[in-house]
């Protein structure tokens, strides 16, 4: 039968587009390509590398932060710089953030809509959506009336006869399972979430002057200055307020989101068969115990899973990282049969596929502005499930136990873990675990101000003169969605070259020379869709990866010259 | 341009105060937003009332937000506003009708929705356009439902009642069309030249100045006034080095030597530090970013310019000092000093980013 096609993908960030085939009900075979290309590692050539992480920030504006992070490490690893103590601080709390806010705003604005049907809430009873509410949480926001307001409030808006951004859905689909009452609570969640995230994100605002894209990131440190007896620096108010919007994030996490995702999910366990992807999960780990730039001191572990097996959890050699391009839009000289180490990147970027207007990419040649990363000649799947696998793996308390709780509450066993639910349950689980680690942070950082420790940045190798003619490294940092790495060179105080290898290239990619589909790719097979002209059931697959396009667009050197190894210090 | 108030901003049933009143808005709600968006547009308090009239009688404008080459940053930036919020926004001020990061359908039903739009309300809405638009063979660098961005943004801002670039890669070609632009790059009034825009840049747009362009649309039925770069003045007339907290001890010369100095941990100067607010043109001190709390400089990092066109080449390196801003004053706006500015940071430098982003070409002279 004929392809259909999805584009653009919507709820994600950026320009993604899924050609699918589907036979019988299922999908037996599909094809993952971003459409976007913009290049910043060619921009980036020739500048001064403290001013890259401004730069990579753009990557992307959803998880904004991730590419400054992995930026300001990849220099200070080529660079030898140990940050100082408040540095390392400031930047776990400004990440666990992140990862709290953007993992609340993934579930209700970008994926919940997958699960929930918003027309259906119309016709729930709010004195049964109270009952439930109240069953599975002690959220005040919980009364008779509260929904009530609710619903006449979208009722209000449906009755305007103009539905904005929720008009022209799959409303009414058989593949919409939940009761109306629990739309209805989602419905509420949506809307108090929306008020939630700009809230709570208020720390990046205190920390690093403004969220989306903060400018607080330095090499060697943070811009922001720390001093219990100033007006103008992080003293106890600043403490104050920050512990107050952690307390209201980690809330919000406890009693809406996790008994919502547990209550969803309860009417969607079937979606723990579907989705599963390639079985294989690759974790840089993240949240630094200590100053040193890639430290493997980690809060949550680095490590790799093979064949969903937990019973050993393998080490991260980034020697073994390969990336082809048999099916995305660059050349290599050699033609397309091999994979190259990201540091020995050679590429022509060249458009080949078919001149827009277009129906259809052809499939069987390039057809993507996402590379193939390989592990091994392994594809991996990175992101909250590869980590939460990685971690309880690797024996970490708190992730075990939240996750075995989950799992009890829904009745599956551990095997469950690798599919749609899964994934979605796995972002759940994470955004408890760093939300509640949010306050210890947050004290760790006025512990060190009691102790008088005002240390923001270590200024001994900001004056680019006093940098070798030549130094090399990479930075890892784990992003919401999943293994980030950047790969630096500088020369005469300049980047020579820059490399992004990133969690949606990883999870994302084409096709490689072995015929190996990518994780979406391989996750959507075997889904089942209801009716191929609403293809409400890929969505969701798509949806629980939380694709990011803008910063997997991935390009090294367009002159084709060989960019030469950097060694890892 | 027309926005004399001849096409209706027409959309759905109920004015955007009943709709707010709906919402469990008091009167008195109503009137402090209404101040708000006053204060935002740089209004006398009279103007107070004249918001309030047009709330209480224009009907909610239909608004499609494109994303071309993006980053989605300035979505973001919308999720965070704060007057109105974003549910109010969504739900009573604007009807969204396209947006693919938020929207509830994808493919052909999400381009249903767009194509509804253009056909139905011709001339009638505003379109939104967030990242910049790839020239270069075609336009292959960026498709949409096997469209590309060009054909897209000339059939669907080409048919708009007005165009608002949403932040700097939409005004000015941003960071896809820094040296040496691999793509082509260039904003939305380089690439469909003659049609209204309004560019609010920034990296990304503070969204206030979104919901203030917007109502003084709805206010006055014409566009605010602009300077040279199509911005509107009430957020971009005055340069942030006059509007800022820490102008007294520029003056004193009180500056940051060190990150984490004494002077850092007192709020002195940025200057020294490589702060760009003596060459950038935005309300930034005034109205800050999510919900008033902070803003680069008052957070201890300088400003990067990033208000203004081809900063990602102009304004670095960041932290590398301004050449000595030559007898600026507070009268002075962007219009007066671009070129005064242009000849203190390297002309050639300048003529080069402003020659690209209205050329479109591919060249790097740095």
């Amino acid at each position: 039968m004929a392809k259909i096609v999805i584009d653009p993908i919507t709820r994600i960030e950026g320009h993604l587009r899924i050609e699918a085939k589907v036979e019988e009900g299922k999908v037996v075979d599909a094809w993952s390509s971003s459409t976007m290309f913009r290049g910043i590692e060619l921009i980036l050539k020739g500048r001064d590398p403290r001013d890259a992480w401004a730069f990579t920030q753009r990557a992307c504006g959803v998880c904004t932060t991730v590419h400054a992070f992995a930026s300001i490490r990849a220099v200070e690893n080529a660079l030898d710089i140990t940050i100082p103590d408040n540095a390392r601080v400031i930047r776990n709390i400004i990440s666990a953030i992140q990862f709290v806010q953007d993992h609340v705003i993934h579930f209700y604005h970008l994926h919940a809509l997958d699960w929930v049907d918003i027309v259906s809430a119309l016709s729930a009873a709010p004195t049964k959506t109270a009952a439930l509410a109240q069953s599975i949480s002690d959220w005040p926001n919980s009364s008779v009336t509260y929904f009530k307001g609710v619903k006449e409030k979208v009722q209000a808006f449906v009755d305007t006869g103009q539905l904005g951004p929720f008009s022209n859905a799959y409303w009414g689909h058989s593949a919409y399972k939940l009761p109306p009452e629990a739309n209805l609570m989602a419905v509420a969640h949506y809307l108090e979430a929306l008020d939630w995230q700009r809230d709570v994100i208020r720390i990046h605002a205190l920390l690093g002057a403004k969220n989306p894209h903060l400018q607080t990131f330095l090499v060697g440190g943070m811009a922001v200055p720390v001093d219990p007896n100033s007006q103008n620096a992080l003293n106890a108010g600043s403490i104050a307020f920050m512990k107050e919007l952690a307390v209201k994030a980690l809330k919000f996490v406890e009693k809406v989101y996790i008994p919502d995702l547990l209550a969803v999910a309860s009417f969607y366990k079937e979606w723990a068969s579907y989705g599963g992807g390639v079985g294989n999960y690759l974790v840089y780990g993240e949240f630094q115990n200590d100053n040193i730039s890639n430290t493997d001191n980690l809060w949550l572990p680095r490590g790799i899973i093979k064949n969903r097996d937990l019973s050993t959890v393998h080490p991260v050699d980034q020697e073994k990282i390969s990336e082809y391009v048999t099916h995305s839009w660059y050349e290599y000289p050699e033609g397309d049969g091999t994979g190259k180490h990201p540091w020995e990147g050679e590429t022509n970027y060249k458009y080949s596929g078919p001149k827009p207007p277009y129906d259809f990419l052809n499939t069987d040649a390039k057809y993507s502005w996402l590379k193939s990363p390989r592990y091994e000649e392994t594809p991996m799947e990175v992101g909250p499930l590869a980590r939460m696998l990685v971690a309880y793996a690797s024996g970490h308390e708190r992730v075990q136990a939240v996750v075995n709780l989950v799992l009890g509450k829904l009745g599956v066993g551990p095997e469950a873990l690798f599919s749609t639910l899964g994934r979605t349950a796995a972002r759940g689980v994470e955004t408890l675990v760093i939300a509640e680690m949010l306050p210890v942070w947050i004290d760790e950082l006025a512990a060190n101000m009691k102790k008088g420790d005002l240390r923001i940045h270590a200024n001994e190798k900001w004056d680019p003169k006093t940098w070798p003619a030549k130094a090399q490294g990479y930075g890892w940092y784990e992003a919401p969605r999943g293994a980030l790495g950047h790969w630096i060179k500088i020369k005469d105080t300049k980047i020579d070259n820059y490399q992004m290898v990133v969690p949606s290239t990883w999870n994302g990619c084409p096709m490689d020379a072995g015929g190996r589909k990518g994780p979406w790719e391989s996750a959507i097979i075997g889904t089942p869709v209801a009716d191929p002209e609403k293809p409400l059931e890929i969505l969701r697959t798509v949806h629980s990866f939380d694709p990011c396009m803008a910063c997997a667009v991935h390009v090294v050197d367009p002159e084709g010259k060989e960019v030469t190894r950097v060694k890892v210090i | 341009m027309d926005c004399s108030g001849k096409h209706d901003v027409v959309s759905s049933e109920g004015t955007i105060y009943e709709s707010l009143l709906k919402k469990g808005f008091s009167r008195r709600d109503f009137l402090k937003l209404c101040t708000t968006l006053t204060a935002t547009l740089s209004l006398p308090a009279p103007f107070v009332s004249r918001i309030a009239e047009a709330l209480e009688t224009k009907k909610k404008p239909i608004l499609v937000w494109l994303e071309f080459q993006d980053c989605a940053g300035n979505s973001e930036a919308l999720l965070r506003a704060t007057k109105p919020t974003v549910g109010e926004i969504v739900l009573d001020t604007l009807s969204i009708e396209y947006h693919e990061t938020i929207m509830a359908a994808a493919g052909h039903q999400a381009e249903k929705s767009l194509a509804d739009v253009v056909a139905n309300h011709k001339g009638n809405y505003i379109a939104a356009v967030e990242g910049s638009i790839p020239m270069k063979d075609g336009g292959v660098h960026c498709c949409i439902g096997g469209r590309s961005a060009l054909e897209i943004a000339r059939e669907v801002c080409g048919n708009a009642m007005a165009t608002i670039a949403m932040g700097t890669c939409a005004c000015f070609g941003g960071i896809p069309a820094a040296a040496p632009n691999p793509t082509e790059a260039v904003g939305v009034s380089a690439a469909v030249p003659n049609i209204p825009v309004v560019n609010l840049s920034g990296c990304p747009v503070n969204a206030e100045n979104i919901t203030a362009t917007v109502v003084h649309l709805l206010t006055f039925g014409t566009l605010p006034a602009l300077d040279k770069f199509n911005r509107p003045l009430f957020a971009y007339g005055k340069r942030i080095h006059d509007n800022c907290e820490r102008r007294a001890h520029f003056d004193a010369g009180q500056y940051v030597r060190r990150w984490g100095d004494e002077g850092h941990r007192e709020g002195w100067c940025l200057y020294e530090m490589g702060c760009k607010g003596p060459e950038t043109f935005k309300n930034c001190p005034r109205i800050k970013y999510n919900d008033g709390t902070n803003w680069p400089v008052g957070s201890g990092h300088g400003c990067i310019g990033c208000a203004e066109p081809a900063f990602w080449d102009r304004m670095t390196p960041f932290y590398e000092r301004l050449p000595q801003p030559p007898g600026f004053g507070v009268e002075a706006t962007a219009d007066k000093v671009g070129l005064g500015v242009a000849a203190v940071t390297g002309a050639a430098i300048v003529a080069h980013g402003i020659g690209r982003m209205i050329s479109g070409k591919n060249t790097r002279e740095d």
